[in-house]
């Protein structure tokens, strides 16, 4: 069959709810594999590097990456990658914007380290053993993949073509997103493929939310009960959804929890944290510094609120002040 | 990222520098700036030129517009808060739209605050990358014009109320005068003359008060407020409060026969207008030519209002059943094109300045109650006495009181010198009392006051240099038993002198009047640092305030006198009439704008807004923004979560774009 | 923090560091009080450049957030005093998102002192001078922020790899061939 396009899948710091997603596809995956030739897909088959380098560059029609950059493994894959594919798609909130893994730019590599191998509550490590890059035995040499100083969204990586959001995708998005690319029928480079309007449109919540928020306290979900059909801002629950973009099927809210905003911003946004900031501050009640501060401070995490997809992609990208000891 | 279409693909800018003389030129090195500048992408053409506001400046951008085929201009020059509308007309006339202009503040914001040459191109430099990166992003916008409705409140019915009023009125449009005291006049009416002339206040100024009160094109509201302002100009909607007087208005006649049949026999209460000189009744005129014409009753005084228990026997007089005891406050709403403040000042309260005694030793005046006291229609017919009813044989007037000083006011009041001088002159006609000046310096600048200064020193009053110390009753020798003694420094012979006086007149200075601050935020005005409303430009827009549509005039500026007033409240009416003949105003178009498609209905914005321009649209479930009411500020679009919100002049990418030329290093 | 200086962006022209400032500055209060400091000559810092907007409230988070990013050492925000916003309200909305933005900005390592929002009026000339002068100091005393030129720096770790794998590509690619 030397005419179907060859697709490429891969993951990097991911958790796997993406590979997930693509499973999710369901039966539809069969029309996938009918219509496409999957030349990569670690997670499912069992591919060598050897094989991905052997394919002539720009001769995989479509890659599909999840997961966030941080080792030099990874970062050496998705560069073959981007020369082997015709198209490089960022696929789920990590590539898109680095994620969830991203939240670790608020550390340096060091403190992270340290808390996972050394202080976390679960580890036992009298030692303070380490993994190593390099060890050798007996004459064999072992190396582990270097880890990076800081995380990073795909594009801060390598050129990316085309953005699929989501912790992780829908199925829909992922149908419709191959459908474009297989059709040709293609936006502008550097698209986002999910609508451009914020989550709110879709909200089965939005006419319970009254024109005048004036916002007096915050509640974190699990510190109230939560009325199930009001608006969460109208309750004082954060919800990302005015500033994000919708796609999602607003499931998180069908689930009875506010969005937090895995989709990431409207093309019209630069930051996507820095505008619901704007957004939620705006609207509280408050107008003397004292009483704003005390409203404000029920959001006792804004970076861990605000940027739980999207620290790397922040314009500050990381704790400026994380990396100053530890490098 | 943002809106595609605007970014203008191979820009043609002309910058221009202006040396605005030695003002910039000085300071910034401006060949180096327009150097600079040639090299920036998109600059096609940059110039430095000695005054680019000049007639020869503004030809140069047209011609240059047309000949160099520019489609965007760059003026790195003086603040735009003076010269944007300039430069954008030059512009215009040129060819282009007028917002494809922007203007870099190289003077106000560098050559005059920035010691460093070298420091002071650099930012000059920084600010046009600034300006030329912003310029190319710039959309083509039209400017709105308002219809200006031909009517005008004028606040504060002084002399510079009043005159506006008339000016205006004469010219045939509608004036609603709103004066919170039951009487028109002001301070003015209570002045016995005025100086240099000697002209009767009174014979000057009721002549005007009973014109307004009879002109058929001017409402006239006294003892009333203006509690909100809503609009914007050309159509501000008005809301005034009218204090019950307990007399009905239209009945009444000021026929005065309410005063004498009160159950007062006597005045018992503080004569406002004398000062407290006087005594008045619960029922009463404020003086005798008051305008309008009738009498009010004070509720807090008045037997039937405290105990319900009284004759009536006002009431019983009056056969035109005038007097109303349910009478209750009055709302009225009106619409006007424009506005003027002319609220006034208060003089400084003497307890600020406690060691002149005031209060504590009867015979200290403060000079607004010698103006009651020379005055015929006064509480003493016009004798100038003691609290004990004495003609004084020597008075003290103590000049700058509360004025040029750091514990009070730093300012000038500019009309004490010469009040003093008049008062000097007045005292000593009517009482043949030594009269002693003592003053900082004598300010005597304006027509005729010099040489009024000559005459009262040659009437024979004495003047003495020097800021007196205190003013106490303590006689260390038998002359001065008795008497009040003003210390002070002779700073011309070089010593302490101690001057025994039986009265003491203190020139009190000019400051804000007790509710600036307040009327100041109802018409959205600034003040300067003294508290006196601040106009839209110290030399060029005097009367204009940074509010469109709103105009001050008279002593709520800073202090002036009445010749100075008078001019000032006539330049208001004189913009008044240029804005309301115009028919229209052209709005600043920088509105706020909510793109449909983008809007997902959150709602975030709604209440953001303090004019309630935006509203939900409940059918289409999206807000909607009515650019009518919208003023522009701009804060829905920084809160706008999902970045549908947009503004002209004030675009995301224009600021971005600002920021990015501003940081971008030298290279 | 001397490290930086070297690492700042375009350090290499000018002979030392100079901080750099944005200031965003509403229309009718603190820029017009910035005029009355020129009109005045009270002499201040050169270290800011001033971005006009009508209004406080007109100041997105986003706008600061990427002045950081581009190499600011510092932001300042100057209003109106509450009360007295020319448009009633918007200064209280700048400052509220102040107060969020400031903290969060301290998750990410950028001191408080060097984002500040201040209520400047129009007649406050000398506070222009004051405010602007006391800023460029604590700026002085923390150094350089220098972002552009330390996320360069942080990105320097993977520009080293693109050679290695550019050159291991042309490798396997020849093979392929």
């Amino acid at each position: 069959m030397p005419d179907k396009p060859k697709v490429a899948l891969y993951w990097c710091a991911s958790c796997g709810g993406c590979e997930e997603s693509v499973v999710d596809l369901a039966e539809g995956i069969l029309d996938v594999v009918a219509a496409v030739d999957i030349v990569l897909w670690p997670v499912a088959m069992d591919f060598k590097l050897e094989d991905l380098e052997a394919h002539a560059d720009g001769s995989i029609a479509v890659g599909l990456v999840n997961g966030a950059v941080r080792s030099s493994e990874q970062e050496e894959i998705v560069r073959i990658l981007r020369a082997k594919c015709r198209l490089l798609v960022a696929y789920g909130s990590c590539a898109h914007q680095g994620g969830i893994p991203s939240l670790a730019n608020l550390f340096s590599l060091e403190e992270a380290l340290r808390d996972v191998y050394e202080e976390s509550p679960s580890t036992v490590n009298e030692k303070k053993t380490r993994p190593l890059e390099r060890y050798v035995e007996n004459g064999h040499e072992v190396t582990l993949p270097r880890l990076r100083q800081i995380v990073r969204a795909l594009d801060q990586v390598v050129d990316v073509d085309y953005y699929i959001p989501g912790c992780p995708p829908t199925p829909k998005l992922l149908q419709e997103a191959l459908a474009a690319i297989l059709a040709g029928k293609l936006p502008p480079k550097g698209t986002v493929l999910a609508p451009d309007v914020a989550l709110c449109e879709q909200c089965p919540r939005r006419d319970t939310k009254p024109d005048d928020l004036a916002i007096a306290a915050f509640r974190r979900p699990h510190q109230l009960l939560m009325d199930p059909e009001k608006c969460f801002i109208a309750q004082g629950v954060v919800c990302m959804g005015p500033a994000t973009r919708q796609g999602c099927e607003a499931q998180c809210i069908g689930g009875h929890m506010p969005c937090t905003g895995c989709f990431g911003p409207t093309s019209r946004v630069l930051d996507h944290g820095a505008k619901i900031l704007s957004s939620i501050a705006s609207n509280i009640g408050p107008k003397t510094d004292e009483e704003i501060l005390q409203t404000l401070s029920g959001i006792p995490d804004p970076v861990g609120t605000f940027y739980r997809y999207g620290l790397a992609a922040s314009r500050l990208r990381a704790n400026l002040a994380a990396k100053e000891g530890a490098r | 990222m943002f809106e595609p279409a605007q970014q203008n693909g191979s820009p043609r800018i002309g910058f221009y520098v202006c040396h605005c003389g030695h003002n910039i030129a000085g300071k910034v090195d401006v060949t180096a700036v327009a150097q600079a500048v040639a090299r920036f992408p998109g600059v096609v053409l940059s110039r430095d030129y000695k005054y680019m506001c000049s007639d020869p400046g503004q030809q140069m951008i047209m011609d240059d517009i047309r000949e160099q085929k520019l489609d965007r201009v760059v003026v790195a020059s003086c603040s735009p808060l003076l010269h944007e509308h300039t430069f954008r007309t030059a512009v215009a006339r040129g060819g282009l739209n007028a917002f494809h202009f922007q203007m870099v503040n190289i003077r106000e914001n560098v050559s005059w605050v920035h010691d460093d040459p070298a420091d002071a191109t650099e930012k000059a430099v920084d600010l046009a990358r600034a300006a030329v990166r912003r310029v190319r992003l710039h959309r083509a916008l039209e400017q709105k014009k308002v219809p200006i409705t031909p009517a005008v409140l004028i606040v504060g019915g002084g002399i510079a109320g009043i005159h506006a009023a008339l000016t205006l009125a004469s010219a045939g449009k509608k004036v609603y005068l709103v004066e919170k005291e039951p009487t028109i006049g002001g301070h003015m009416a209570k002045f016995d003359k005025t100086f240099p002339t000697l002209d009767c206040a009174a014979c000057i100024l009721t002549p005007k008060m009973s014109a307004v009160r009879s002109h058929p094109n001017i409402t006239l509201w006294t003892y009333s407020e203006v509690t909100k302002v809503e609009g914007f100009v050309g159509r501000y909607r008005v809301t005034v409060k009218r204090k019950p007087r307990y007399v009905i208005e239209e009945l009444c006649v000021g026929c005065l026969e309410c005063i004498e049949a009160c159950v007062f026999k006597e005045g018992k209460f503080y004569d406002e207008f004398n000062q407290g000189l006087g005594k008045r009744k619960p029922v009463y005129i404020p003086f005798p030519q008051a305008t309008p014409q009738l009498v009010l009753i004070d509720p807090e005084q008045c037997i039937e209002f405290k105990s319900g228990k009284c004759k009536k026997t006002c009431a019983e007089k009056c056969d035109r059943d005038a007097i109303d005891f349910k009478q209750t406050e009055r709302i009225e709403q009106i619409e006007v094109g424009a506005v003027i403040v002319a609220t006034g000042f208060q003089t400084v309260p003497s307890e600020k300045v406690p060691f002149y005694g005031y209060g504590r030793m009867p015979n200290v005046f403060t000079a607004l109650e010698v103006e009651r006291l020379v005055n015929a229609s006064g509480p003493t017919g016009g004798q100038v006495v003691t609290r004990e009813g004495k003609a004084p044989k020597a008075v003290g007037i103590i000049h700058c009181v509360g004025s040029r000083d750091e514990k009070t006011n730093r300012w000038c009041s500019r009309v004490c010198c010469m009040y003093s001088l008049k008062l000097a002159h007045l005292i000593k006609e009517h009482t043949g009392a030594e009269v002693f000046n003592f003053y900082t310096d004598m300010r005597t600048a304006g027509k005729g006051y010099e040489e009024f200064f000559y005459k009262v020193m040659d009437d024979g009053v004495h003047f003495i240099r020097g800021r007196v110390a205190e003013v106490s009753d303590w006689a260390f020798t038998p002359d001065e038993e008795g008497k009040l003694v003003i210390r002070v420094e002779d700073t011309l012979i070089g010593r302490v002198r101690r001057v025994p006086v039986d009265m003491v007149v203190l020139a009190t200075g000019l400051e804000p009047g007790p509710d600036s601050q307040q009327i100041r935020r109802l018409f959205n005005m600034s003040c300067s640092s003294e508290g006196f409303f601040l106009e839209r430009h110290p030399k060029l827009a005097p009367v204009d305030t940074f509010t469109d549509g709103v105009y001050i005039a008279g002593a709520c500026q800073s202090p002036k006198d009445i010749p100075d007033t008078v001019a000032q409240a006539g330049a208001a009416a004189a913009q008044v009439l240029a804005l309301i003949d115009a028919g229209s105003k052209e709005l600043e178009p920088n509105t706020a704008y909510i793109v449909e498609e983008e809007c997902s209905g959150c709602k975030s914005c709604i209440a953001l807004c303090p004019y309630t321009a935006i509203s939900f649209d409940a059918a289409r479930k999206k807000a909607l923004l009515n650019e009518a009411l919208c003023k522009g500020c701009g804060t829905c679009v920084a809160s706008c979560p999902s970045g549908s919100i947009r503004q002209n002049l004030f675009q995301d990418d224009e600021i971005f774009s600002e920021i990015e030329g501003l940081l971008t290093p030298v290279t | 923090m001397s490290a930086h200086v070297a690492a700042r962006e375009g350090a290499a022209p000018r002979a030392e560091w100079k901080p750099r400032v944005v200031a965003f500055f509403c229309n009718w209060c603190t820029y017009t009080a910035a005029d009355l400091a020129g009109v005045s000559r009270l002499k201040h810092s050169p270290h800011f450049r001033i971005i006009r907007v009508m209004c406080s409230g007109r100041v997105d988070p986003q706008f600061v957030m990427d002045a950081f990013a581009r190499g600011a050492d510092a932001v300042l925000i100057g209003g109106c005093h509450p009360g007295d916003c020319h448009y009633m309200e918007g200064n209280y909305n700048c400052l509220r998102r102040f107060h969020l933005l400031q903290r969060m900005l301290g998750q990410m390592g950028i001191e408080k002192e060097r984002f500040r929002l201040e209520w400047i009026s129009a007649s406050e000339g000398e506070r222009v001078k004051t405010v602007v002068n006391s800023l460029v100091e604590d700026v002085v005393r923390l150094g350089p922020l220098a972002l552009p030129g330390r996320l360069r720096e942080w990105d320097r770790e993977i520009d080293h790899l693109e050679a290695a794998v550019s050159e291991r590509h042309e490798e396997a690619t020849s093979h392929a061939r």
